[in-house]
C-alpha cells in the first residue's frame, strides 16, 4: 500500500509522514492552506511557499519546510512532489511514489482557470485519490467571463439604487478570484479584515490583486457610495453588514446552483461559482491522469465512485474529515472572527 | 415567456412582500391579456393538468443528458424537484425562441391528448429551446406542478395595484371554477357579472394561533368559543336549486361527497355555510377518528364500502349568505342566528351545528385539555361582534390547539434531505425499545434548528455504521422528543402504530439512549387516542 486510512489521516508508511492530516503528527504533508486540509499541532510541516506564508498568518508560528511544483523530494522510501491543483492561490496535489506505483492525493481542485491559482495540471498516476464535494451531474459551472459580467451587472445595479453591494465569498481564493475579475474603475472595493488579511499575504507574494479598502472599525461606512464590499460569508446578515445601512447582499457559492439553497438563504442574489471542480470537470480530470483505482473523499462519495465503476474505473470511498464547500454562510470552514 | 420567467425568478428570490406585489404588479400591467389571465390563473392554482408522467420525463432527460437512469434518481433525491433536475442535467439550449407564456402553454395543452411518440420530440426540442428560469417554467408547467410563493392575498393586491379596481371584489371575482380556457382577461376581471357563476364561494376567514393567555381577550362572554374539529374546512352553497363543496384550497368537492347531497332540500336557496366536513359516527351522533377521514382525502370517486364505513357530516359555524342576502359584513353574533334551523333537522341529514362552549376561561381551558376526547384539535375562540373577513386577518378568530403528543425515540437511520437542505443529514428514522430490540416506529425531518442539523450531519458523518444508497445506519445513540397530533393502529409500520405529523421537538441530549420510550409505552398512547 503506497497510502493507508489511520485515525490521524491519510498515511504513507514507506515514507514515514501524513497528508493533511486532522489529527497532529510528526510530519505532515499539506495540499492547501484551508482550515480542514491545514491544521495546527503537527511538528513538521510540507508545503508550497504561498501555502506556507498563509499558514503562517493563520496558525502562527510553525516548522514548515517548502517545495515548488514539480519538485521531486525522497522521503523515506517515498518520493514526493508537489502539482497545481487550481483550487487556490499555492493550492497543490501531492504525487507520491513508492516502488513505481503512482498515487496521487488531489486535496481540493478545479480544472478551471480562474486567473489567479496557477491552473490544475493533470498528473499521471496508478492510483487517484479525488474530491467529489459538486459530484453529480447537476453541477455545471458558469464560464468564469459570464460570471464577471453577471456581478459587474449586479454590481452597477445596486449602485445605481444607492445600495452597498456585499459580496460573501470564502477568505482565501474564492474572494480574491472574484475580485481580480472586478473592474476598479466602477466603484471602490472595500474588503472585510478575514479577507485584505489573506490579500495581504498574497500580495507580499507577488499577486496582483486590485486596489482594496479595509473596512475597520473607525471606517465611515457612509462615505463609499457605489461600493462592492467582499465578505467572507458567515458576514451576510450579520450586524457588521448592516452597519453599511442601505445594501444588497449576494453569496458566492457552487451551491447557489440549487433553488432550495438559495431560498434557505433568501438572498436577492447568488452566483454560482466554487472553487471545486464541477461535474464535466471531475470526470475530464479523473481521465486524464490515466488511474485505474480512483478513490473519492468529500462530497457525494457513493454516487460518484459508483458511477466511476460503470465507467471501467476501480473505484471506491475514503471516509476523511474534510468538509469541501459548505452551503452554509454560517458552517463556513474559513469562519474566521471578525 | 422570457417576462414571465423573470417575474418568477423575482417573486422565487425574495421573501419582501412588497417587492413581491411591485414585481407581479408590473407584469400585470405589461403582459398581454392572454399572457396575464393565464398569470393570474397559475398563481390561484389553475395549473394546467400534468401532460407527460414523471416516469417519462425522467427517461428522456436522462437519455437527453447521457446519464444512466439511476444516476438521474440519485441527482433528483439532492435537488427534490423533477422540473429543476431536469433543467440542470439537460445540456445548454442551442437555440432560442422566445414564444409568449401562452403560447407555450397551448402547445403543452395541446400535447395532453397525444401519445408518447408525438410528446416525445415535441418535449425535447423545446428543452433544446430554453434555458434557465425558462426551462424550469416549462417543465413545471409539464408536471402540472407549478407553484410559487405568492399567495392568494398578495396576487389579488398586485391585480388591484395593475388594474385600479378593489381588492375585495376582485377576491370574489377571482374565486370559483373559471379556467383561462373558459373565461378572458376582459370577462373575468374587467366586465365581470357578479351572478355569472353561481358556485361562486367567499374566501374564507383564517385564524392565528393563540400566542398569549385567553385571559386577555376580555370576558369571554364576547367570544364564541367551540371545538376544533378535526376535518376539512369546507363552504357549502346552494344557489339557483344547485349545490356546491368547496375545500379551503377552493377545489371543488361536491362529487366526492355525494353523502351530503340529501342537505340540498333542507336548506333555502341563496344559502352559504362555512364548517368542517368530519366523518360521522351516525349512530352515536359524534364524530370518527380523524383515519376514517383520511381514506375519502384526495379521492376523485367514492367506493360504496368508503361511503358505507366514513359518511360524512358538514359540522357548520357560520353562515356567510342566506336566503340570497350576503350576510358578511353582519357580526358573527347576529349570523350564527340563522343556523338555528339546523337543530329542527331530522337526524339522517348530515348537517350538524357546532354548538357554542359556556362558561369561564378556566372552564374552556379543561374542556380544551379533554379535547381529543371530543375528536378535536383544541378550542376555537372567535369574536362574537366580529364581521366575517376573507383570509387571515388577526383579532378576531384564534385558534387555541392542544399540545401536541410526546414521545422520546432513539434515532437509527439519517438521510440527506433534499432541496434546501441537500448537503445536511436531515430526514431521520427513530426507534423505540421492545426489550433489548429496537422497533422503528416514526420518521421526522424538522423541528430543529440549522445549528442541531449541522452538528447532527457531523456525527452522521464520523458514526456511519452501513449505508444503504442515500441512507445511514447510526449507533442508537441519539434522543429526540417526537412531538405529535394523533396515534393510530397501521398494518403498514412494523411497529403497527402510524403517527399524526409527526417532528422534532427537541435533541435531548441529556437522555441517554437506554431512556427512551418503549414499544408498550406507545401501545398505551393507541390505546388511549388511537
Amino acid at each position: 500500500m503506497v497510502l493507508t486510512l489511520k485515525p490521524q489521516g491519510l498515511y504513507c508508511p514507506a515514507g514515514d509522514f501524513f497528508i493533511d492530516p486532522w489529527r497532529p503528527v510528526d510530519r505532515a504533508l499539506i495540499t492547501h492552506a484551508h482550515s480542514d486540509h491545514a491544521r495546527p499541532g503537527h511538528k513538521r510541516y510540507l508545503a508550497t511557499p504561498l501555502t506556507k506564508a498563509v499558514m503562517r498568518h493563520r496558525l502562527g508560528d510553525l516548522t514548515c519546510q517548502t517545495i515548488n511544483y514539480a519538485t521531486k523530494q525522497k522521503i523515506g522510501d517515498a518520493t514526493v512532489s508537489y502539482h497545481p491543483a487550481g483550487h487556490v492561490p499555492g493550492s497543490a496535489q501531492i504525487r507520491v511514489e513508492v516502488g513505481g506505483e503512482v498515487w496521487v492525493v488531489s486535496g481540493d481542485y478545479k480544472t478551471t482557470d480562474d486567473g489567479l491559482s496557477t491552473p490544475f495540471e493533470p498528473v499521471r498516476c496508478h492510483g487517484f485519490i479525488t474530491e467529489c464535494t459538486f459530484g453529480l451531474p447537476i453541477f455545471r459551472w458558469t464560464p468564469e467571463d459570464q460570471l464577471r459580467a453577471d456581478i459587474t451587472a449586479w454590481w452597477q445595479r445596486c449602485a445605481a439604487e444607492g445600495k452597498i453591494a456585499i459580496l460573501g465569498a470564502y477568505a482565501l481564493g474564492k474572494a480574491q478570484r472574484l475580485m481580480a475579475g472586478l473592474n476598479p474603475d466602477l466603484g471602490p472595493i472595500l474588503t472585510h479584515g478575514a479577507v485584505e488579511a489573506t490579500n495581504q499575504v498574497l500580495r507580499e507574494h507577488g499577486i496582483t490583486l486590485p486596489d482594496t479598502c479595509v473596512v475597520t472599525k473607525d471606517t465611515d461606512r457612509k462615505a463609499y457610495p457605489g461600493a462592492l464590499v467582499i465578505a467572507p460569508p458567515a458576514a451576510l446578515g450579520s450586524a457588521w453588514a448592516r452597519k453599511f445601512g442601505p445594501r444588497a447582499e449576494a453569496f458566492a457559492s457552487g451551491w447557489m446552483a440549487l433553488r432550495g439553497v438559495r431560498r434557505r438563504r433568501a438572498l436577492s442574489t447568488g452566483f454560482i461559482v466554487s472553487d471545486h471542480a464541477d461535474w464535466p470537470g471531475l470526470l475530464e480530470a479523473i481521465q486524464a491522469t490515466g488511474a485505474e483505482k480512483v478513490l473519492a473523499t468529500h462530497g457525494y462519495t457513493a454516487t460518484f465512485s459508483k458511477y466511476l465503476d460503470t465507467l471501467g474505473y476501480d473505484a471506491g470511498i475514503l471516509e476523511t474529515e474534510f468538509t469541501g464547500e459548505d452551503a452554509d454562510p454560517e458552517a463556513d470552514p474559513e469562519k474566521i472572527a471578525s | 415567456m422570457r417576462d414571465f420567467a423573470d417575474l418568477f425568478t423575482a417573486l422565487d428570490s425574495t421573501t419582501s412582500t412588497k417587492a413581491k406585489t411591485e414585481a407581479l404588479a408590473g407584469y400585470l400591467s405589461a403582459a398581454a391579456s392572454a399572457d396575464r389571465l393565464w398569470c393570474v390563473a397559475l398563481l390561484s392554482g389553475r395549473r394546467p393538468k400534468r401532460t407527460v408522467t414523471a416516469t417519462r420525463l425522467r427517461e428522456w432527460a436522462a437519455e437527453r443528458a447521457g446519464l444512466p437512469l439511476w444516476l438521474f434518481e440519485e441527482s433528483y433525491s439532492v435537488v427534490g424537484d423533477l422540473a429543476e433536475t431536469i433543467g440542470l442535467v439537460l445540456p445548454p439550449a442551442s437555440k432560442y425562441d422566445d414564444r409568449p407564456l401562452s403560447d407555450w402553454i397551448k402547445t403543452i395543452q395541446a400535447l395532453q391528448t397525444q401519445d408518447d411518440t408525438t410528446k416525445k420530440p415535441a418535449i425535447l426540442t423545446a428543452w433544446d429551446t430554453l434555458d434557465g428560469s425558462e426551462r424550469f417554467v416549462f417543465n413545471k408547467l409539464l408536471t402540472g406542478g407549478f407553484r410559487v410563493g405568492v399567495s392568494q392575498k398578495l396576487m389579488t393586491r398586485a391585480l388591484a395595484l395593475a388594474t385600479a379596481q378593489d381588492e375585495a371584489a376582485l377576491a370574489h371575482r377571482l374565486m370559483g371554477g373559471w379556467t383561462p380556457d373558459t373565461t378572458t382577461w376582459e370577462a373575468l376581471i374587467e366586465a365581470p357579472d357578479p351572478q355569472a357563476d353561481l358556485s361562486r364561494p367567499y374566501p374564507f376567514q383564517l385564524a392565528y394561533g393563540l400566542e398569549h393567555p385567553p385571559q386577555e381577550l376580555g370576558p369571554p362572554q364576547d367570544w364564541l368559543v367551540e371545538h376544533k374539529w378535526d376535518g376539512i374546512r369546507a363552504q357549502l352553497i346552494r344557489r339557483g336549486g344547485q349545490m356546491f363543496i368547496w375545500s379551503r384550497g377552493e377545489e371543488l368537492m361536491t362529487d366526492r361527497f355525494p353523502d351530503l347531497a340529501p342537505v340540498l332540500d333542507h336548506v333555502p336557496d341563496g344559502t352559504v355555510i362555512d364548517g368542517e366536513l368530519l366523518a360521522w359516527d351516525f349512530a352515536a351522533d359524534q364524530p370518527l377518528p380523524f383515519a376514517a377521514l383520511q381514506k375519502r382525502i384526495g379521492r376523485k370517486t367514492v367506493p360504496k364500502t368508503v361511503l358505507r364505513d366514513a359518511p360524512v357530516v358538514l359540522r357548520a359555524y357560520d353562515v356567510l349568505e342566506f336566503e340570497g342576502a350576503d350576510l358578511r359584513e353582519n357580526t358573527l353574533r347576529h349570523r350564527r342566528k340563522h343556523l338555528n334551523f339546523i337543530n329542527t333537522l331530522p337526524s339522517d341529514i348530515p348537517l350538524r351545528l357546532s354548538r357554542g362552549l359556556e362558561g369561564t376561561w378556566e372552564d374552556h381551558a379543561a374542556t380544551r385539555a379533554a379535547a381529543r376526547d371530543a375528536q378535536a384539535e383544541g378550542l376555537m375562540i372567535k369574536r362574537l361582534d366580529a364581521p366575517y373577513v376573507g383570509g387571515r386577518h388577526k383579532g378576531d378568530w384564534w385558534k387555541w390547539k392542544l399540545d401536541p403528543l410526546t414521545v422520546d425515540a432513539v434515532m437509527i437511520y439519517a438521510q440527506a434531505g433534499h432541496g434546501r437542505r441537500a448537503n445536511l443529514y436531515t430526514d431521520y428514522t427513530f426507534a423505540c425499545w421492545k426489550g433489548n430490540e429496537l422497533v422503528p416506529f416514526t420518521k421526522a425531518y424538522s423541528g430543529l434548528t440549522d445549528a442541531e442539523f449541522r452538528d447532527i450531519t457531523k456525527w452522521v458523518r464520523k458514526n456511519t455504521l452501513e449505508r444503504f444508497g442515500p441512507v445511514r445506519r447510526v449507533p442508537p445513540e441519539l434522543v429526540f422528543e417526537i412531538a405529535f397530533e394523533g396515534i393510530q393502529a397501521s398494518s403498514r409500520h412494523k411497529s403497527g402504530l402510524a403517527l399524526r405529523f409527526p417532528r422534532m421537538a427537541r435533541w435531548r441530549r441529556d437522555k441517554p439512549a437506554a431512556e427512551a420510550n418503549t414499544h408498550a409505552d406507545l401501545l398505551e398512547m393507541l390505546d388511549q387516542y388511537g
